[in-house]
């Protein structure tokens, strides 16, 4: 499918997870000052030039587990720590989000939009470091020299190649079961109402034209829907009204993170079915992953700073759950980190660190 | 007036494609064939009348080079003068299989010499025209393959040149008599249309340009073409003129998939926006203008529709895939 996907996967998914973590670490009232470090060193870390050199070459995407290692970094690049529960419960959380936002785009270049939204943010999360920001708007550079040229077809083929990536997720968010944009089988609501996409006409017009071009007849039909035409273009440019609210941080203050761990269980065979069979292009997979995690520079905890553990949990019963129907997923691979040295296991499966 | 039949399940969801169901109507033996793409395989089944699954068989396909497995952008049964093949294009290149996708007559491997590193390689777009079944590529090109009556001594016979983009679709219908000659249009991922007729030699007899949209897909019957946009509009031109004569603002987002009932003229669109449409086409009586009415819109819910097809010749019962849906929605006219 289309080379041009990861680097919109990769920061659409890294702005659901800080937005997750942003909240979860106002609900356990983590002292602001060790907040705000958390943040900084994860979008410093996202940011990094190297990593993003690697990203934004030409690649197919990697597989769910890789990617997730590269996540299960990423939310480690700081004093934080999260148990293993904790971070399934977040890469769920992301990666339902994005799919919904993907699902859910008018225009298949709204995805660019999409991004926008989830930099402008990470762009507020640190105001107060210049050195950072100049690296996000760097970034910002990137995807519009990148993807400002893209014609609506190769969009609608990042699309395709996203949404083939989220097939079969269907796992329920409470966030989203509340909000009515999710039903209770796990399956998105799309509206037949609303605003079109932009240079989509309010369907329910026939027109017919002579050989001359000159229009002869014109009926209406009705289509069923309930649509209103878009008010105006989101700008693309790196400061703008984006207009699209897909993208922008549905998690206000006072609302619970939760998942219904109902819906895990279905996921769970979806990932036990690529778990089980042996990939005899691992080898090659962990390469790439390896050049790309070698570009994160993950700081070490230094100095009296001590860690902390956030938990996506709201109840220990929840977390107790979770925990049984994922224990034996873990089996798969422990809990170890990653080190370039470290060969591949016997049975070149990717083991999640 | 239509109702929802019993659904054929699947063993895997449908992808997230366009043109994404084909359909073989075998009514002599009483039987429906369909082929839903769902990802790195396909997935084919046969249906008794009332829906019931028969048999199914799952295609993968062929391993290449790569760090994933290579996807499936497209299955289709070709109906040619003496035999069906059924064909599959992928990441990799073209497979041709019998058509209960038993045997793999054909292998044709996907060059990607011309191509830069920042374009997707892929064949998309099968079509059978006469005794050649027609294969649209990433590049623009579309293969030309000559087909024997019957064994696997399939030879790539022409190459077309006319798109700069990939290929969406390709359509075909029988040559209408002198009047008509056109019998295959290709479309592609700008929009552009080029439309051909078919022969020893194929031969460009005029293109439609784009207007800074994808056409997913295409129809063409009685020497009209009806082309599906990325915005949602279904337009129907002059074959052999290119002349634009109808304009529909038809769906709210993407076109996915449009289908002809070629005896009775009747059209399907489905699109991204859930809906699925029908439509009436005829020849205006003074003039001869092609003229389209509007039948019936079914609203398929929370469901992004990825390929739809009539299942009889009449028109009168259909079936719809969607992203994510393990399952064939079948509908059928009430009356």
């Amino acid at each position: 499918m289309s080379v041009r996907t990861l680097p919109l996967l990769f920061l659409n998914l890294g702005g659901e997870m800080l937005y997750i973590l942003d909240q979860r670490l106002r609900a356990q009232n983590i002292p602001g000052d060790k907040a705000r470090k958390v943040l900084n060193d994860i979008i410093s870390t996202m940011f990094n030039r190297k990593f993003m050199e690697e990203l934004f070459k030409p690649q197919e995407l990697y597989s769910k587990k890789a990617l997730r290692t590269v996540y299960d970094r990423l939310a480690h690049a700081s004093i934080m720590r999260l148990n293993q529960a904790s971070m399934d419960k977040l890469y769920d959380l992301m990666t339902m989000a994005f799919k919904y936002q993907v699902l859910l785009c008018p225009r298949p270049k709204d995805v660019l939009l999409v991004t926008f939204n989830h930099l402008d943010a990470i762009k507020g999360f640190i105001q107060d470091s210049p050195t950072i920001l100049h690296q996000v708007d760097e970034t910002f550079q990137q995807l519009t020299e990148i993807y400002g040229g893209l014609s609506a077809g190769e969009f609608q083929l990042i699309r395709q190649t996203l949404l083939i990536f989220f097939q079969d997720l269907h796992i329920r968010v409470s966030i989203f079961l509340k909000d009515k944009v999710q039903n209770s089988n796990g399956r998105f609501v799309l509206p037949v109402s609303g605003p079109l996409p932009w240079g989509t006409k309010v369907p329910g017009l026939v027109r017919t034209f002579n050989n001359k071009g000159e229009e002869v007849r014109k009926v209406e039909f009705k289509h069923g829907g309930s649509y209103v035409a878009a008010p105006k273009e989101g700008s693309f440019e790196l400061y703008g009204d984006r207009v699209l609210k897909l993208g922008t941080n549905m998690y206000s203050v006072n609302r619970p993170v939760e998942t219904h761990m109902s819906g895990a269980s279905e996921n769970l065979a979806a990932q036990t079915q690529e778990s089980i069979a042996p990939n005899p292009l691992a080898k090659e997979e962990l390469n790439l992953l390896a050049r790309l995690i070698g570009g994160m520079e993950i700081k070490k905890p230094s100095g009296p700073e001590p860690g902390f553990r956030l938990n996506l949990f709201t109840t220990d019963e929840e977390e107790e759950t979770s925990r049984r129907t994922k224990s034996w997923l873990g089996s798969w691979g422990s809990l170890r980190s990653w080190t370039s040295q470290g060969g591949v296991p016997a049975r070149a499966m990717i083991c999640l660190p | 007036m239509f109702r929802r039949e019993r659904s054929i399940p699947l063993r895997g969801s449908a992808a997230a494609l366009c043109n994404n169901l084909s359909v073989l109507q075998l009514p002599v033996r009483n039987l429906t064939h369909f082929g839903v793409v769902h990802g790195p395989s396909a997935q084919l089944l046969s249906a008794a009348p009332e829906g019931v699954p028969l048999a199914q068989r799952q295609l993968q396909a062929k391993e290449g080079a790569g760090v994933s497995p290579p996807l499936i952008t497209q299955v289709h049964w070709c109906v040619l003068p003496f035999r069906v093949l059924l064909v599959l294009t992928s990441h990799r290149g073209i497979q041709m299989y019998e058509s209960d996708g038993s045997v793999m007559v054909y292998w044709h491997a996907l060059d990607a010499g011309d191509a830069s590193l920042v374009q997707a390689v892929f064949a998309r777009g099968i079509a059978a025209s006469g005794h050649f079944i027609c294969v649209g590529m990433w590049s623009g090109r579309v293969l030309v393959f000559d087909i024997p009556a019957k064994g696997p001594n399939i030879v790539l016979s022409e190459e077309l040149a006319g798109h700069q983009t990939p290929i969406t679709d390709i359509a075909t219908e029988p040559a209408q008599g002198q009047d008509c000659v056109a019998d295959m249009v290709t479309a592609d991922d700008s929009g552009l249309l080029c439309v051909w007729q078919s022969g020893p030699e194929f031969k460009l007899l005029t293109r439609i340009p784009g207007f800074g949209v994808p056409c997913p897909s295409v129809q063409l019957w009685q020497g009209t073409i009806a082309a599906g946009y990325g915005n949602g509009q279904v337009r129907l031109y002059e074959a052999s003129t290119g002349t634009l004569h109808v304009q529909i603002d038809a769906h709210a987002r993407a076109i996915c998939a449009l289908d002809l009932a070629p005896e009775v003229g009747k059209l399907l669109s489905a699109a991204e926006d859930t809906f699925v449409h029908i439509w009436q086409l005829s020849r205006s009586p003074e003039g001869g203008y092609i003229e389209v009415e509007h039948c019936h819109g079914e609203c398929v819910p929370d469901t992004q529709v990825c390929g739809a097809r009539f299942c009889d010749p009449s028109g009168s019962s259909f079936a719809v895939t969607g992203y994510d849906l393990a399952e064939i929605l079948r509908f059928s006219s009430v009356r």
